[in-house]
């Protein structure tokens, strides 16, 4: 039985998301030792929501970074300011449009993701390239449309996005069944063998009948989608549209990809990882936070920590 | 592309640029004129170079960034100060790119994700040493970034010196061509007795030395600092190098063409200003630009393969 319990607990570790939950734990236990125990369901809770946001353009982030090398989306924090503006300027408050401002959001995305994947394909422009370019248009039409107003969000949004449901907050319920729809498309579906496969090798991929451009296509359209989605929900959650509300999920996205154990040479990837990294993430911060470290050693030690953990990752040394 | 036309089009797409600045401000065709549409560019292009030495082994720094606020913050504050501790500092930190790249190679680790953490660690340095706006830079500097020589703005003459220098060195040098073979096959180059670790620490420390002068040069600019000053940065010398017609493998770069994109780019804004276009479309309008002479690219890319062709590709080089 021990020897059994011993073998489950190596093949877990094993696991390339293993040690992004295992460093989450840590810190939120080392934050708990701080207050002796006290408010650890508000931390859990405070956690998930936001390391849903994280997650919510982690998992597109993923998507697009196992196409393999050089693919990757650098206007997600634009695609995510341009959806929250637009779908907070079409709702105007009103509890009646909720829904209708959702599909605002996601034609956005849609549309941002068209124009990414159309630079990409029609003009060859290397992704990090076009989605950059891209992204100060889309910057650029957010500030036009916005205009620097705040439009708060409909009551019946914010109260949604900041409630919870049986302890579980709603946000977290949102970002648990994307990550599940993720995990069934790279994991269990046609689609997902061929995402791969695209990732280890292109050439072999199509050689073997794979739709490339329309897997590719289909990626950078699927992850500005998700991106328009956590703009609209962050939008909402954060009581309006603030034109820097993306910034900080450009770094956040790349970095819990790699801290979930994904390759970032594409070809594979791990969702569950994607949590764990969105998880740790928040946590090291408020970790930090309540250590009552200033903002520079908070970010030193963040940096750090996402070094460490990508150079223990990948475990292999290599000969002088 | 080949190498000749990898040079060609940043210097076109450059021209046309200035001749619309020219054509819409006849008045910034002086002297005066020059110094103001260009002071920016040297340190932008000096962190373009310094990004050029990563994507030329393979790699891209997205802390450059932060990085150059850093630098800018201690040149404002310690090496304003106390020039030997400041000094000290600056060194220690191109001490540390070298480190970075050879723990890159070492260990075979995606350096996306390592300069993605470093940027988070100079931000928190510049944060720590300055934590509100100030500072004041040191006179030598400033002298030597306002300086007028006779005939040319010093903006003109410090792009081109910069430009020629780094083109010795990478393009001309043996060091230079060895840094570039590591980028397009690092296997053959250890086959055949080098160091790669070696050589690519040293690709690092030459993008840290680029990344101290862009910071002191900011600095002697803008006469104080903050530990944001530079952020953009990381994405305009990306897109500079591309814009130079560099490459992102292969070892494919082009230190002139560096310059140039720089040029373009903050000649872009400039542009853009006087259109007296409305504040809102500025960035997106950058965005366009950088689309445009992308696409242009791609048309000469597909002229210069016809060229080949047609059984005119022996000058392949």
């Amino acid at each position: 039985m021990a020897h059994r319990m011993a073998d489950m607990i190596g093949s877990l570790a094993r696991r390339p998301w293993f040690w992004a939950f295992a460093a989450s734990a840590l810190a939120f236990a080392a934050t708990l030792y701080l207050t002796d125990g006290r408010g650890g369901g508000g931390l859990l809770s405070a956690a998930l929501t936001f390391a849903s946001f994280s997650a919510i353009v982690g998992i597109g982030q993923m998507f697009v970074i196992t196409l393999g090398p050089g693919n990757v989306d650098l206007s997600i924090p634009a695609t995510m300011t341009l959806a929250g503006t637009l779908a907070l300027k079409f709702m105007d408050g009103a509890s009646s449009l909720v829904l209708p401002g959702l599909g605002i959001a996601l034609l956005v995305g849609l549309g941002a993701g068209c124009f990414n994947y159309l630079l990409i394909r029609l003009l060859r422009i290397p992704p990090i390239i076009a989605t950059l370019s891209a992204s100060f248009l889309y910057q650029s039409l957010a500030i036009w449309w916005n205009r620097g107003l705040r439009i708060k969000p409909p009551e019946v949004l914010a109260e949604f996005t900041t409630g919870s449901f049986a302890g579980v907050p709603n946000l977290a319920v949102i970002g648990i069944v994307i990550a599940l729809f993720g995990w069934l498309i790279l994991e269990r579906s046609l689609a997902g063998r061929w995402l791969s496969a695209f990732g280890q090798n292109t050439r072999a991929a199509r050689l073997s009948g794979v739709p490339v451009e329309t897997v590719r296509a289909v990626t950078y359209i699927s992850c500005a989608v998700l991106a328009s989605l956590t703009g609209y929900l962050l939008a909402s959650f954060s009581g309006g549209a603030a034109l820097n509300m993306g910034a900080e999920y450009l770094l956040i996205s790349i970095a819990v990809v790699v801290i979930g154990g994904s390759s970032i040479a594409g070809g594979n990837s791990n969702v569950p990882g994607i949590w764990g990294g969105a998880l740790l993430m928040f946590l090291v911060v408020s970790m930090l936070n309540s250590y009552g470290l200033g903002a520079g050693v908070r970010l030193i030690m963040t940096g750090t920590i996402i070094i460490a953990i990508v150079a223990a990752a990948s475990g292999k040394g290599r000969a002088v | 592309m080949n190498g000749r036309f990898r040079i060609l089009l940043p210097v076109l797409s450059l021209a046309v640029l200035l001749a619309a600045v020219f054509y819409l401000q006849p008045r910034a065709m002086s002297y005066f004129g020059l110094n103001l549409l260009f002071n920016l560019a040297v340190p932008i292009a000096l962190a373009t170079i310094a990004q050029m030495m990563i994507i030329m082994v393979n790699d891209i720094d997205l802390s450059i960034g932060a990085f150059v606020s850093f630098v800018a913050c201690v040149t404002a504050t310690y090496l304003n100060d106390a020039p030997l501790i400041g000094a000290l500092i600056l060194l220690a930190s191109i001490l540390a790119y070298a480190a970075l790249g050879a723990l890159i190679h070492l260990r075979d680790l995606p350096a996306i994700v390592v300069t993605l953490g470093m940027s988070f660690v100079w931000a928190g340095l510049a944060v720590l040493i300055l934590p509100s706006p100030g500072g004041a830079a040191p006179e030598w500097i400033r002298a030597v970034m306002t300086v007028k020589p006779p005939l040319v703005p010093m903006a003109v003459v410090a792009c081109v010196l910069i430009a020629g220098l780094t083109h010795l060195l990478i393009m001309r040098s043996s060091t230079g061509t060895l840094l570039r073979a590591v980028g397009g096959n690092a296997q053959a180059v250890f086959r055949s007795g080098w160091s790669v670790v070696r050589l690519k620490a040293g690709a690092y420390a030459l993008a840290g030395l680029f990344g101290v002068l862009s910071g002191m040069c900011l600095v002697g600019l803008a006469t104080s600092a903050d530990a944001n000053i530079a952020l953009r940065y990381t994405l305009l010398s990306i897109a500079g190098v591309i814009l130079g017609g560099g490459e992102f493998t292969g070892g494919k770069v082009s230190p002139v063409g560096a310059v140039l994109g720089a040029l373009t780019l903050t000649l872009a804004a400039s542009l853009l200003s006087f259109m007296r276009l409305s504040p809102d479309w500025q960035i997106g309008a950058q965005g366009a630009i950088l689309i445009l002479v992308l696409a242009v690219r791609l048309v000469f890319a597909r002229k210069g393969r016809k060229w080949k062709e047609a059984g005119n590709g022996s000058s392949d080089g």
